[in-house]
């Protein structure tokens, strides 16, 4: 009989959360860790705007996601688990959450930190009550020292849902596709994740009829992608959303990215709390200056201090060189 | 695993160093610069300003070198052309977001905009019209000039007070003192200002003031400086930290045009006998114990803020520089028949709450405070530096009688554990009558923030501590909670490693530099012939001609303490400060 990290070395599972990181391997790497205490959390964050698929799984699975965590439980010595989910969910699924629960020492938190609370360090200091929410330094990664300085496994939801469909031998490969298409929700979609983005808009009937652009992974951090763009698999957190080339203002939408990296970043370091604003001043004026553009570019992915900041170059540059015909060389 | 070394390469060269450190403390050990703005070595590293972000070869993503261990067989680079663009841009940001109307004295952006050839940024200020913040009597924080690295929270946090806080403005997270309701107190401790890297927290200054004294010329102006800043001064003028420089300092004072030149630490020896007194007079009689010391002024606003019932345990013998000055103003006076209020002193001072302290209306003598003005050790540095006096340049001079010769007790009063050890001395005397045969306590020396030790004095064991910190002094008064009779004496200083490390030193200061300004003071100690404040002839004919009676020394040596409301922040907008 394999052991449950065995069973996720073979069917190779990445973690769901937008890293995609091999599960197995943050598995074993927490069992490796003397401890006289280990710390288990699910990450039900998910604050990146028409990401929706921890909530699918909340609303229809919940016996799955705690049956995923009880498997983490009994598989980590010395752990007691955390569920950690954003205010509303927390609010709208605690009543039903509890009853799967029952005497599991899973304890459910309620976030209030924003886009960056899901960030694994951030998650962290948030648990903590930290004064000023804001990441920390890696190393020492989580694993090693997380909560409280004990070890600490961070798996989204997502994965720990995929863990109990491997457990009982039911995994079919498949992942959640949260799809939206000019602003409107369609659901969240269980589709084998090695399939193209083109195959899984024809296969749910969402490849549109009108002139489109995709951006992949989440409407702040996703990549652009256009119609002809779509033979590669999803990225990221698995959301795909279109929009309507003809109809959608670029400025607009650059706008509303920006103005939601600028609320949600936490200002700690230099290159994301001034590159974001600069950024920010220069698309609301609408007045591009390119090679001005190249440096916050250069800088934000290069220097910023955690993935938010690293990942603000993707959309911007990618919708300004598909969509404006604007190609800014960093 | 101690002692152990790693071989790194860093620009391509071979670099044999301890294990433990950091990129940037290798490089740094080695003369390769990385430029840093957050990086402090008495804070824990925030990562924040991501200059100091180097390649280690094979490793994607830059790593910031302040917050990296270095390990065996790095390969680093630096300074290659993709770091060197990164910082350029950075610092123009960074730049960009600090309104530069009056380029403030230890700006160390500036020098690096300069270093990197950064000029006008591309980008508009963004902090145009951003207040100023006045509080803890004489501290100003003008957060236009902020560049958001929080170190000053840091510190602030360090020391326990947790007086400024990161708050929201308009979706930025910015350094702001606590809110009216908090009712928190600052104790013008200064760490925030000592670790400001560009000089967005300073004291307000008396600069101009002085200079118009000076000028005038129809007053006897008295200075007179602290133990402390003898050894520390020096940095301001190209020197070594610890470098003694007593007697180079009295002559650049002269230079000033000044009357005359007064050393504190006589000040500090008259501080001694009295505490020493008032020790022997509680661990007989009636009066609270353990008795704290008072000389901190940093720690009186702590204590009166928010231990109003620890003010009984205060000695209640006044600082060095105010005796000092009270002296001036009385004894002194009368002697060379100068009417008292035609004397100004102004005392130099390594320290921020002492500009407090010397308004403090407790202190007045006939109605006039023994200290009429405190100049910071900077702020002295940049008196001189307007007058072209560079301390170089500087022939040695005496300072000044009745009140230039201290003992070495009144000079290492500038050290944490200096107070307590220049008390055991004579109070060990005026115990058993007898000189403390070895004066060299080492137990109460050295930058560790809490020592304790027990001194045994004839029959007598006296139960002492020595804190520097404000933290340490709360984990004191906690220790006091549970055991009311675990000390007899502590001294608390507010600042790091006691007055050396204070507010008013020059800047930068780290636990190497603290280190060399005490171990200066403690070698004026060790090679003076008269190292007893007893035993100082200046103090011994004082109190045979002027201290020889209690309202005498009540009302120059003694004072009192009350609970004190609290103080609001003041803010002022950049159009007010300018009329």
């Amino acid at each position: 009989m394999p052991t449950i990290i065995e069973k996720l070395y073979q069917t190779n599972l990445h973690g769901r959360g937008g890293a995609a990181f091999p599960t197995a391997k943050k598995w074993e790497i927490l069992l490796q860790q003397q401890s006289e205490k280990k710390y288990i959390i699910a990450n039900g964050s998910e604050g990146e705007p028409y990401v929706y698929k921890d909530e699918y799984i909340l609303t229809h699975h919940p016996e799955q996601l705690i049956k995923g965590i009880e498997i983490a439980l009994k598989t980590i010595d010395k752990s007691t688990a955390y569920l950690y989910l954003r205010t509303d969910y927390f609010d709208r699924f605690k009543a039903s959450l509890e009853k799967h629960i029952g005497n599991l020492p899973i304890t459910l938190f309620r976030e209030t930190s924003g886009y960056l609370g899901g960030e694994e360090t951030t998650l962290i200091n948030t648990i903590e009550d930290a004064k000023v929410i804001q990441p920390r330094s890696k190393p020492p990664l989580p694993l090693i020292s997380g909560l409280w300085n004990y070890p600490t496994l961070i798996n989204n939801i997502e994965t720990f849902y995929d863990v109990a469909q491997i457990d009982q031998g039911t995994y079919k490969e498949t992942r959640l596709y949260s799809i939206t298409s000019e602003g409107e929700k369609k659901g969240v979609f269980e589709l084998p994740e090695h399939w193209t983005i083109q195959q899984v808009l024809e296969h749910t009937n969402m490849l549109p009829t009108f002139d489109f652009f995709t951006q992949i992974g989440g409407s702040a951090s996703g990549e652009i992608l256009l119609s002809d763009e779509l033979n590669i698999p999803v990225t990221g957190s698995g959301a795909i959303i279109i929009y309507n080339k003809t109809t959608t203002d670029p400025f607009a939408l650059m706008q509303r990215w920006l103005d939601f990296f600028f609320k949600e970043n936490c200002d700690k370091c230099l290159p994301c709390r001034e590159g974001v604003y600069r950024l920010r001043e220069m698309i609301n004026t609408k007045n591009l200056n390119e090679s001005l553009l190249s440096d916050l570019f250069f800088t934000t992915q290069k220097t910023c201090f955690c993935p938010l900041g690293k990942s603000v170059h993707i959309p911007i540059s990618s919708l300004l060189k598909k969509v404006c015909g604007v190609t800014i060389t960093v | 695993m101690k002692n152990q070394t790693i071989s790194l390469t860093i620009n391509g060269k071979t670099i044999t160093a301890e294990t433990g450190k950091t990129i940037l403390e290798i490089a740094r050990e080695n003369n390769i610069e990385i430029p840093t703005l957050c990086y402090h070595p008495d804070l824990e590293a925030k990562a924040g300003c991501r200059l100091c972000l180097v390649q280690i070869e094979g490793e994607k993503n830059l790593i910031t070198s302040c917050s990296t261990i270095a390990t065996d067989g790095m390969n680093i680079t630096t300074n290659n052309e993709e770091i060197l663009r990164t910082r350029k841009i950075n610092i123009e940001l960074l730049l960009a977001q600090q309104q530069d109307k009056k380029p403030a004295k230890n700006n160390k952006l500036l020098q690096l905009a300069k270093e990197y050839n950064v000029t006008k940024p591309r980008f508009p200020n963004r902090k145009i019209n951003y207040p100023t913040y006045h509080f803890g009597h004489s501290i100003k924080f003008n957060s236009a000039l902020c560049i958001d690295c929080r170190n000053c929270v840091d510190i602030c946090d360090k020391q326990s007070i947790e007086y400024l806080e990161i708050k929201e403005n308009k979706h930025f997270l910015e350094v702001t003192p606590a809110s009216e309701q908090e009712h928190k107190n600052c104790i013008s401790c200064g760490q925030c200002v000592t670790h400001c890297p560009v000089g967005a927290l300073d004291t307000t200054d008396s600069i101009d003031e002085i200079q118009q004294i000076l000028n005038q010329k129809n007053k006897t102006v008295v200075f007179q400086f602290a133990p402390a800043i003898r050894t520390s001064i020096g940095e301001e003028f190209g020197f070594p930290p610890g470098k003694v420089l007593t007697d180079e300092m009295v002559s650049a004072l002269k230079k000033l045009g000044v009357d005359y030149v007064f050393d504190v630490s006589v000040g500090a020896d008259v501080t001694t006998i009295e505490e020493a007194r008032e020790l022997i007079r509680r661990l007989q009689g009636n009066e609270p114990l353990p008795m704290f010391t008072s000389c901190c002024p940093a720690w009186v606003r702590f204590v009166e803020h928010n231990h109003p019932e620890l003010i009984p345990n205060f000695t209640t013998v006044r600082s060095p520089h105010i005796i000092l000055g009270g002296l001036t103003k009385t004894y002194w006076a009368e002697k060379h028949a100068i009417a008292p209020e035609n004397i100004i002193v102004i005392s130099i001072m390594p320290c921020i709450a002492k500009k407090y302290e010397a308004s403090r209306s407790e202190m007045n003598i006939n109605n006039l405070p023994p200290v009429d003005y405190v100049l910071t050790t900077r702020e002295l540095a940049q008196l001189l530096k307007n007058n072209h006096i560079d301390l170089q340049q500087c022939t040695p001079e005496k300072a000044d009688d009745f009140f230039g010769n201290p003992s070495g007790a009144g000079v290492i009063y500038g050290a944490s554990g200096g107070v307590m050890e220049s008390a055991l001395r004579t109070g060990y005397k005026e115990l058993t009558g007898e000189e403390l045969p070895n004066l060299n306590l080492q137990e109460v020396r050295g930058l560790k923030g809490f020592k304790e030790a027990e001194i045994t004095i004839g029959k007598a064991t006296l139960k002492v501590a020595v804190t520097s910190g404000i933290k340490n002094a709360k984990l004191i008064i906690e220790k006091l909670k549970e055991n009311p009779n675990a000390y007899h004496y502590i001294e608390v200083m507010a600042c790091p490693g006691g007055c050396i490390g204070g507010g008013g030193q020059p800047i930068p200061v780290s636990p190497e530099i603290r280190k060399k300004r005490a171990e200066g003071l403690y070698s004026i100690d060790n090679h003076k012939k008269n190292r007893l404040a007893h035993q100082n002839p200046a103090i011994k004919t004082l109190y045979e001609k002027f201290l020889n009676n209690h309202q005498n020394i009540h009302t120059t040596c003694h004072t009192t303490y009350k609970q004190k409301a609290y103080e609001p922040v003041r803010i002022s907008f950049p159009k007010e400060d300018q009329t």
